[in-house]
């Protein structure tokens, strides 16, 4: 399949459309370095048995989520997502302490340690979880837009999955159901191009998933996912639609992952050359670069940058989920069900 | 006090929950226009409106987990789910999303939705329109699940499930609906745990639920009245989680235990009711307790073969009577 980052078949263009700026792409480089090295620091967790269960990371997909949530309001807009969950939450304004004490199994973890890598949830900031059953959120969020819609707030419910997930059964429920009722539904794809070990074109009858959108009519772009400035335009526009009240968009974002589907991946089923291909358009390296070029950043500020980070994770993260506390086994069985509900048993009430 | 029917009950609670708080929504194939196949939401699309009496389409899995989604921002969604032969493809956003999501967002996230659908065998509907689920949705964690056997419980069952802040489970009957019975006037929330004596006896327990009940209390009457035996009905109308604290009371005092469901024996709630009964009372029986179930098959099309698979009263009184033959009595 030849694969065309940056091909955009019909997108709209909001004529009031603001660029990023440098200060902006400044920080928006910083946080998407800093999700990097988390990511890879979890790896190394994961290697030496700190972390455990199964771990999907992030690593070059950055600029779907930070491009994507930059254009929304990440803390206010409702957000959910499948198991790659750990940046999502992290934009949307989470604790990146608590994120990896939660992968450490503590109680000070976003989770309280009872969820893990895949189950990353922060109601306060309204990140409504990670989900780890292929395509389970879409009728979720859908949900979540029916409620939004009830309670009358300006808020957008925004879904990001992975391309694999559009062969699930949910795909095509939801999204008729998100058309039919009209609900203010952001539903973004990442196709990083495989499901799992199975490349798209093995799985997939249609390559272009924006496509695909079209059976329920529902407006779709795509989008260059490794490009943040791309992303950051075409998520303008399909936020834009949403809030407003035009009913739920489907947004595409063509991009790849470095690592395996998770840890336990061999990662054979790539080719060195495509590996190869898709880092020469890593996400970060594209911003750094243009900024380099307009002369806002030098190489030295960017190392500078990196060590920085790497620093913190090491100093702050890190050490906060190493001290951090374990659950005790005595509440093993606490969050079941709700705790002293009035209505189970109403005649002792009060 | 009206004797109302079943579904007449189920009604009035929609009704009254729908009116007290504009964030409960029914949901469900032909619940608004149509009013629902067993009228459980008659006239309410017209008094309420379609942004919360509403048709979904035929899709069980996307329409229950957008009700669950729902949920997660304070909307408190009934979910009719036509057949419980149909929630076979709804248990991946039962179990894992509804179930689930308390406990692994560590206590941030609930999801307060009630999903009611009728199970059971009912006129030679055949294999996949027969199902009895509660045995499935009764062994999982973080899910309540109730079943009434009159319309009050039918009625106090749900405004207790739609007021509480678990998911809840409520497994109708397609054969009840139609039932008459008691329901008072004046508002009223039935306990979603527990179980209720629904006729007092010495000789011997007989545990249902649901349909069940029925059975027990016909073939309590006849063993009194024909064999001299006082058994008495255990209603277990809360099956998850089941009143183990009613169940050894009941056989405690009794020391004989038969439990009834309609559905095959194998990983039910017989099996459950009596696990509890040999770890907490053993030795308070004075024979093994046993079980009367559905046959272990798909249920057949043919009104002979149908009849067979399913106990009924007449079953339940030889079943009991096996208990004393070789006793005391």
């Amino acid at each position: 399949m030849n694969v065309r980052p940056g091909h955009l078949p019909r997108n709209e263009q909001r004529s009031d459309y603001r660029p990023l700026s440098i200060a902006d792409k400044k920080r928006l480089l910083h946080e998407m370095l800093f999700a990097r090295r988390f990511e890879e620091r979890c790896y190394e967790a994961y290697v030496e048995r700190k972390i455990g269960g199964f771990l999907h990371l992030y690593s070059g997909q950055e600029a779907c989520a930070y491009g994507v949530l930059e254009a929304a309001r990440p803390g206010h807009d409702y957000v959910i997502t499948g198991y790659r969950d750990h940046i999502h939450a992290i934009k949307c304004g989470s604790d990146p302490k608590a994120v990896m004490a939660e992968l450490y199994g503590k109680e000070s973890g976003v989770s309280r340690g009872r969820g893990g890598s895949m189950h990353i949830f922060d109601v306060p900031v309204r990140f409504m979880g990670g989900y780890a059953l292929v395509g389970g959120p879409f009728p979720l969020a859908a949900g979540i837009a029916k409620g939004i819609k009830m309670k009358g707030g300006d808020e957008i419910s925004i879904c990001f999955l992975g391309d694999a997930a559009n062969n699930q059964g949910t795909f095509h429920e939801a999204l008729n159901i998100a058309k039919v009722w009209e609900l203010p539904v952001l539903f973004v794809c990442e196709n990083n191009l495989y499901g799992i070990g199975t490349r798209i074109n093995r799985s997939t009858a249609v390559m272009e998933q924006y496509k695909r959108a079209a059976a329920y009519d529902i407006p779709a772009a795509q989008a260059d996912g490794q490009d943040i400035e791309a992303v950051h335009k075409a998520a303008s526009v399909a936020v834009d639609r949403v809030r407003s009240g035009k009913g739920p968009y489907f947004l595409e974002l063509k991009t790849y992952r470095y690592r395996g589907h998770s840890m336990s991946d061999s990662n054979a089923y790539r080719s060195k050359d495509e590996e190869k291909q898709w880092l020469k358009r890593d996400p970060i390296n594209i911003l750094r670069n243009r900024l380099v070029d307009d002369k806002a950043l030098s190489l030295d500020d960017f190392k500078a940058m990196d060590r920085e980070i790497i620093d913190q994770i090491e100093n702050e993260i890190i050490k906060f989920a190493e001290d951090s506390p374990l659950p005790v086994a005595s509440d093993v069985e606490k969050y079941v069900l709700a705790d002293g509900d009035p209505w189970v048993f109403p005649g002792r009430k009060g | 006090m009206a004797q109302i029917m079943y579904w007449e009950a189920i009604r009035r609670a929609h009704d009254e929950e729908m009116a007290n708080d504009p964030l409960v929504i029914a949901m469900g194939e032909d619940i608004g226009v149509a009013g629902g196949t067993y009228k459980a939401t008659q006239g309410l699309y017209d008094k309420y409106g379609p942004e919360r009496v509403i048709d979904t389409p035929i899709s069980e899995n996307g329409y229950t987990g957008v009700g669950i989604g729902a949920s997660f921002l304070g909307v408190r969604p009934i979910i009719e789910i036509m057949s419980v032969n149909f929630a076979w493809l709804a248990l991946d956003q039962i179990v894992n999303s509804a179930a689930k999501v308390r406990y692994m967002s560590g206590g941030q996230l609930i999801s307060p939705v009630v999903i009611r659908s009728p199970g059971g065998t009912a006129h030679q509907l055949g294999a996949q329109h027969s199902a009895r689920m509660e045995k499935v949705f009764m062994g999982v964690a973080g899910l309540r699940v109730v079943t009434p056997s009159s319309p009050r419980q039918a009625y106090g069952l749900l405004k207790s499930a739609v007021r509480c802040n678990d998911p809840v489970f409520i497994n109708e009957h397609e054969l009840m609906y139609n039932m008459r019975g008691e329901v008072p006037d004046e508002e009223f929330f039935h306990p979603l745990e527990g179980s209720e004596v629904a006729r007092a006896g010495r000789d011997v327990t007989l545990f249902g639920y649901n349909i069940s009940v029925h059975w027990c209390l016909q073939a309590a009457e006849i063993l009194a009245k024909e064999h001299g035996i006082e058994a008495e009905v255990v209603d277990l109308y809360a099956l998850n989680p089941l009143d183990r604290e009613g169940i050894v009371r009941s056989v405690s005092k009794t020391h004989r235990a038969v439990i009834v469901e309609e559905a095959e024996a194998p990983v039910g709630v017989g099996s459950e009711v009596m696990a509890i009964i040999n770890e907490a009372c053993f030795f308070e029986l004075d024979a093994p307790p046993l079980r009367v179930s559905a046959l272990n098959v798909p249920i057949p099309y043919s009104r002979p073969l149908e009849k067979v698979v399913i106990p009924d009263v007449k079953t339940v009184v030889e079943r009991t009577l096996t208990l004393f033959r070789s006793g005391k009595h």
